[in-house]
């Protein structure tokens, strides 16, 4: 028999039970749109931190203090560390050590509470040179940076965070206003384009100052925290490292790489964490999801199952009427195909659906920049998992139904 | 118009059927020999129990027998895999049941389609041939009806149409009149002989004499044996006594 045949008879057959063919597929649907929406979800969160990662500046690399740590609890010992210095920021701004790097920036940091008249906010200031401006993309909405005369002469010119400016002034035209923290006065000649909330540094809540002024009037130590560096090239990178490796070692009389005492990150290796992270979460989600699928199937065998038996004598008749054994076993296994595969469509249709209304959610409410996709390959994932449930949990029931004999036509009342 | 000859369609030969279950053994039939001829009529009659039903699901190829040897044709159906049985009984033969086995919520040309779609007639064509199988039974005006929403009678003459939609050279008949009034059973044997006179070869099961009667021949069966084989003297023949369907 043709398989369009086999198929008209399946669809006729399913047809004839609608409300049984809906229930039966209930937990695929269930299944595949979790599927979906998992998918869908851990990709937009993945492509808006990684986009948020190259809006930092895909470039990047940081040099930070004391030892790399080997895990999540060991992130104390770069914070207390005072292995970085002037004299290493000079170093590594000669062209003769690090040929590849296109500007470099030191940073220091600490949380303050600036003070206009009686607003007061809790934020952070950053202390550093007009180099983090540009290795960053820090746009300014309003007035200008400060300029290396101003941290040659540890000036108190600031550049403020839009949230920051919000918080303390409330009206637009700021610049050449006081704000005071730690005692000291310090006049705002910039503001920062707004940024938006990212996954790392928020840079409409802090205040950038002149690093000599930081470090000196605020923070009392004549260290360095951060080194901030670009590349000239994303393919410069790797050079860059490892001559920032040696130029560092070389200062600190280091031989053995296992003594360092500072350690260098990029901006890539970063984002490949945070790629690695949300694919083990989204792999890890979907295959919880995935046991949704295994008892929809389960549910499928068990309805097919009872269909069979109940219909016994139509099976009977076929055979009778000259239908093989093959031919039953197409029909049942086709059915059961039909029905797994309907319903992983429609699981794609309302994960997808549920997966819009997040991202409507999740850009409303929480402001993340969250982009709407559902990825081609979770599609076809979806497809093709039903499809196989459908073989994998109507094989049996269509074998049973196969071997039924052509007497049951007479027999079963 | 007799259309009988004496070539041999069936020929079975010491067949038994035994029926085991839970350890008990059944005799449906014992050491049967029947040849039955192309063009015949033949009513297989006898009380209940006899194994009446059991040869003709033997001899429709819906059932194995337990021993003896079966010729359909000049082919021995004892070495047919269960594939080749499948169309035997697609090609070969018609079956018309008490209860009609139609398959209900499908219309009356869909269940006349069956036996062609398992043949692997396309589609234009099983239409066509549906369609005349369907006139033949003087169906025409329900050929879009759902076979639940026919009379008894016309059901069974849709189970007719089907039986015939292969042209089949048999056509067996398990109690086909037994759902049905005396009219519509009238009718139902009236097309039998009908067909009977075009050649096809009928093979019918009944226990009530004016059915056998119909027939050219009774087989009369008792504790599944050949009690008795005889040709009917006194024939009815349905459209020659005033009958009209």
């Amino acid at each position: 028999m043709r398989f369009r045949d086999t198929l008209k008879i399946s669809v006729k057959g399913l047809s004839t039970h609608r409300g049984r063919s809906l229930l039966t597929i209930l937990g695929i649907v269930i299944g595949i749109t979790s599927i979906t929406l998992v998918n869908a979800i851990g990709n937009s969160a993945k492509n808006m931190i990684l986009s948020e990662v190259e809006g930092l500046g895909a470039n990047n690399v940081f040099i930070l203090p004391g030892k790399e740590p080997t895990g999540p609890t060991d992130a104390g010992g770069s914070i207390l560390n005072n292995s970085l210095t002037i004299r290493d920021l000079e170093s590594l701004k000669r062209k003769s050590n690090l040929p590849d790097v296109a500007k470099v920036a030191p940073v220091v940091f600490g949380p303050i509470i600036a003070s206009r008249e009686s607003e007061t906010y809790s934020t952070m200031v950053i202390g550093t040179t007009p180099e983090l401006f540009e290795i960053y993309k820090l746009d300014l909405s309003q007035g200008e940076t400060f300029t290396a005369d101003d941290v040659a002469q540890l000036s108190g010119n600031v550049v403020i965070g839009k949230k920051v400016a919000d918080e303390l002034f409330g009206q637009s035209d700021i610049i050449g206003e006081k704000i005071k923290f730690k005692e000291g006065n310090f006049r705002v000649i910039g503001v920062l384009e707004e940024k938006g909330q990212s996954s790392f540094v928020n840079f409409d809540e802090v205040i950038i100052a002149p690093y000599t002024t930081v470090q000196q009037q605020i923070l009392g130590f004549r260290y360095i925290q951060r080194i901030g560096l670009t590349a000239t090239s994303p393919e410069a990178i790797p050079g860059l490292v490892s001559d920032i490796k040696s130029t560092l070692r070389d200062n600190h009389n280091i031989e053995d790489s296992k003594d360092d005492d500072f350690f260098v990150t990029t901006m890539k290796e970063l984002a490949d964490s945070v790629s690695t992270v949300t694919d083990v979460l989204t792999v890890l989600l979907g295959s919880v999801a995935g046991i949704s699928l295994v008892v929809g199937g389960v549910g499928i065998m068990n309805i097919m199952l009872v269909s069979v038996t109940e219909r016994t004598r139509e099976i009977g008749l076929r055979k009778a009427l000259g239908a093989t054994n093959s031919d039953i076993l197409k029909q049942f296994l086709t059915e059961a195909v039909i029905l797994t595969v309907s319903g992983g469509i429609l699981g794609i249709i309302l994960g997808g659906g549920l997966s819009y209304l997040a991202t409507i959610v999740a850009n409303r409410f929480w402001g993340l920049n969250f982009s709407f996709a559902i990825p081609i390959s979770g599609m076809i994932l979806g497809v093709s998992v039903s499809t196989a449930i459908g073989f994998i949990f109507g094989i049996y029931p269509a074998r049973q139904a196969s071997k039924r004999s052509p007497m049951d036509a007479l027999r079963y009342e | 118009m007799s259309s009988e000859n004496n070539m041999p369609l069936i020929s079975v030969k010491n067949l038994s059927k035994i029926y085991e279950t839970d350890g008990a053994e059944t005799v449906g039939l014992k050491n049967v020999d029947l040849v039955i001829n192309e063009g015949e009529f033949v009513a297989v009659v006898g009380p209940s129990g006899s194994g009446k039903s059991t040869l003709l699901q033997v001899l429709g190829c819906l059932d194995r027998p337990t021993s003896g040897e079966y010729m359909l044709e000049d082919k021995n159906l004892k070495d047919y895999s269960d594939k080749e049985l499948a169309e035997v009984r697609n090609k070969k033969m018609g079956f018309v049941f008490q209860q009609f086995n139609l398959l209900p919520r499908q219309s009356v040309l869909e269940n006349i389609k069956l036996p062609l779609l398992y043949a692997g007639v396309n589609e234009p064509e099983r239409t066509n041939i549906a369609q005349r199988m369907v006139d033949l039974v003087d169906l025409k005006d329900r050929a879009d009806f759902l076979t639940t929403k026919l009379s008894g009678g016309q059901k069974q003459r849709v189970a007719i149409a089907r039986a015939l939609a292969n042209n089949p050279k048999i056509i067996f008949a398990d109690e086909p009149t037994g759902s049905l009034d005396s009219k519509s059973g009238e009718t139902i044997l009236d097309f039998l002989q009908e067909l009977n006179d075009k050649g096809h070869t009928v093979v019918l099961v009944t226990h009530e004499s004016y059915v056998a009667n119909s027939a050219k021949r009774i087989v009369h069966l008792r504790d599944g044996n050949i009690d008795k084989d005889e040709k009917v003297i006194n024939r009815r023949i349905i459209s020659k006594e005033g009958f009209k369907r």
